[in-house]
């Protein structure tokens, strides 16, 4: 039994080291193979995969971070249509836009800056003049992020920071022709102002409005209220009517919360200037013309500038002459030839430099 | 300075103050009623927006403004039912739920905005009416009797609330359960549903003031419009020591100031705007410091009530 054992074992071992030493013989086909036949496995490789592998190119990807909503009739609503008009033309796989909306308050709109930061986005528009301490703060952080806030001339680079935008509006040229046409088509000599706090765009606006008036030299007056908020609709709509009250026939504002004081002058049939955003649907019988913010170009650049690897210490300011500022009248409400005249000439000499409106 | 003391500025004064008074008026008697019966509501705020929001784009979608102002009423009563069962029912920290309330206001009215309309339009709200010989009446006419329904209707409330708190058994049993909840239970008033009753009715009221604002008064909407009047309207029944005529008197008082401020400014007083801008906070701040001690706040007012604890 015990030899049957013996032999029916060395019979297996004979066939394993045949079997196994059969395997490196396989091998060996391929190792004795000329180098020739190697090189023809290659090129049937190549030729498989003929065409080139799609170069993955990453959309430019933008977060917007904004005080009101995007419908607000106003400066947020004015940056993100200028977004919006630039995706359109770029393509929606060209460029990626994010945005947060309703940040008044300045802890809820830092964490959404660093949120957007972290998660990679090439440029972060904190459109709002109240998050500049933000992005001192958080900027440094991320080097490489493009960061962005308006309206403001500011860009900190006096502080060692490099990689955040500044953007401002020259809201005085607009204001100033608003002016200019407001005492030309004034009938009780009394224009209303209403500004949310004197600072910022709106002193600059009031500031070319009075300008305006004043240059127009027709004995009208223009006065101003401000209500203390960004947001008081109400106290807006007060504004308007307690100027409405005292007389006046023409009306202008800056702000968020303006749509209270065109209410106000809608209900009472008295004529509005906007200023931002076109606001001329809110009311299309009193609202005459306004100015509006075109961000296209400075985005455009913006972009540019950041693909070349500049991510920030410039000051973008939109113009009558850049074609960032616009003011647009109401086709449905006609003016006198000689004011509208009036307009077209004033635009032009603000662009050319024949217009100066100091702001101090 | 001397143009400030004019008749015509002194008839803008009291003309706007009168309209601009209505959604206080409206939220703070609704929150008398509430706080009368132990309830602090600070959702307020956020229950005015709900109905600033509902009734606004109710109105502008139906053409109806009256259709708009029952979607707000009843919106509101909703958040008021929703306060009820938060803080009577599960006896939640009123504060604390109250806040909660203006939060959810607040987030949703601005999302209902954003997703429900194209943008901010205006729409034409209620028309002023003038009452027929008193509206003919020189200077005082114009004043006070022409004005939109709401207008007349949040100051008719005041002696009606007032009829109801102090001269029926509900207004009775509100001031009791308010003062002595386990008295007014041994007695067989149903202290839950009393708190129930009151603070949906100042649901309902805080609805009809959002939507005063929206579809009355301003003619707009967009988010956050009630810009902190729900707070304001809290403070004025402390201010009005939780009578609906001290209501009135703070309410008046707050918006003739605020209409002041804005004639301090249109005619050149040599006072900065932002501290013409304060005067009404100010004032109320002053008047609540001198009328805390001779207030008669209710005795139960925020304590929880459950049947059997002393």
């Amino acid at each position: 039994m015990k030899r049957v054992l013996f032999q029916m074992g060395l019979v297996l071992m004979l066939a394993f080291l045949v079997i196994s030493g059969c395997a490196p013989a396989a091998t060996a086909v391929p190792e004795a193979a000329p180098a020739t036949e190697k090189t023809v496995i290659v090129e049937v490789e190549k030729v498989i995969t003929a065409t080139p592998a799609p170069v993955e190119e990453k959309p430019f990807r933008i977060a917007l971070v904004l005080p009101s909503t995007t419908k607000d009739a106003s400066f947020s609503q004015s940056m993100y249509e200028s977004l919006m008009k630039l995706q359109g033309e770029m393509g929606a796989d060209k460029l990626e836009i994010a945005y947060s909306e309703s940040l008044f308050k300045l802890p809820d709109a830092a964490a959404a800056i660093r949120d957007y930061a972290s998660q990679g986005y090439n440029l972060i528009l904190a459109h709002g003049s109240q998050y500049g301490s933000s992005l001192r703060e958080i900027a440094p952080d991320f080097p490489t992020t493009a960061f962005a806030w308006g309206t403001t001339v500011n860009t900190f680079q006096s502080e060692g920071i490099n990689n955040i935008f500044a953007y401002t509006a020259n809201a005085e040229q607009g204001a100033y022709v608003v002016g200019y046409i407001s005492a030309m088509l004034s009938k009780t000599k009394k224009v209303g102002f209403c500004g949310p706090v004197e600072a910022g765009d709106g002193r600059s606006y009031f500031i070319g409005m009075k300008q305006g008036v004043h240059d127009a030299d027709l004995g009208v007056t223009v006065t101003p209220i401000w209500t203390g908020s960004y947001s008081d609709v109400t106290a807006m709509a007060t504004c308007a009517q307690t100027h409405i009250q005292d007389g006046a026939d023409i009306l202008s504002g800056s702000s968020q919360s303006v749509t209270g004081a065109i209410a106000a002058a809608k209900e009472n049939h008295i004529y509005w200037f906007g200023q931002q955003y076109d606001m001329i649907p809110l009311a299309p019988e009193e609202v005459i013309a306004s100015q509006i913010y075109d961000f296209n170009l400075t985005l455009k650049d913006m972009i540019a500038a950041i693909n070349a690897g500049v991510y920030g210490g410039k000051v973008y300011t939109l113009t009558f002459k850049n074609g960032g500022l616009e003011l647009r009248y109401n086709k449905d409400i006609k003016l006198p030839a000689e004011v509208m005249e009036k307009s077209d000439a004033l635009i032009e000499q603000i662009k050319a430099g024949e217009i100066q409106i100091p702001l101090n | 300075m001397g143009d400030l003391f004019t008749l015509p500025v002194l008839l803008g004064i009291i003309y706007y103050g009168i309209r601009f008074a209505t959604p206080y008026l409206f939220a703070a008697i609704g929150e008398t009623f509430a706080q009368r019966s132990g309830v602090l509501n600070l959702g307020v705020e956020g229950m005015m927006l709900m109905g600033a929001y509902t009734g606004f784009y109710v109105a502008a979608t139906s053409g109806n403004l009256w259709a708009g102002l029952l979607a707000a009423a009843i919106v509101g009563g909703l958040m008021g039912l929703l306060m009820a069962v938060i803080s009577v029912t599960f006896q939640a920290t009123q504060g604390i739920s109250g806040i909660g309330l203006h939060i959810l206001g607040l987030g949703l009215s601005t999302l209902l905005f954003t997703t429900t309309m194209t943008g901010v339009a205006t729409i034409i709200g209620f028309p002023s009416i003038r009452i027929p010989l008193l509206g003919d009446i020189p200077y005082i006419g114009d004043i006070l009797f022409n004005h939109n329904v709401l207008v007349y209707t949040a100051f008719l409330l005041v002696p009606i609330s007032n009829w109801i708190l102090y001269k029926t058994t509900f207004g009775l049993q509100v001031r009791a359960v308010g003062q002595s909840p386990q008295a007014a239970d041994t007695l067989g008033v149903s202290v839950k549903k009393i708190r129930y009753i009151t603070v949906t009715l100042g649901g309902v009221l805080a609805g009809i003031a959002g939507a005063s604002l929206s579809i009355a008064l301003i003619n707009v909407f967009q988010e956050n419009l009630t810009n902190g009047m729900g707070f304001i309207a809290v403070a004025l029944v402390y201010f009005g020591a939780w009578r609906p005529y001290g209501v009135l008197l703070g309410s008046l008082l707050f918006s003739f100031v605020n209409a002041f401020q804005q004639w301090v400014q249109l005619k050149g007083v040599a006072i900065p705007a932002d501290v013409a801008v304060m005067m009404p906070y100010i004032l109320t701040i002053v008047v609540l410091a001198f009328s805390a001690r001779r207030s008669t706040k209710p005795a139960a007012l925020t304590k929880k009530f459950e049947r059997g604890e002393a």
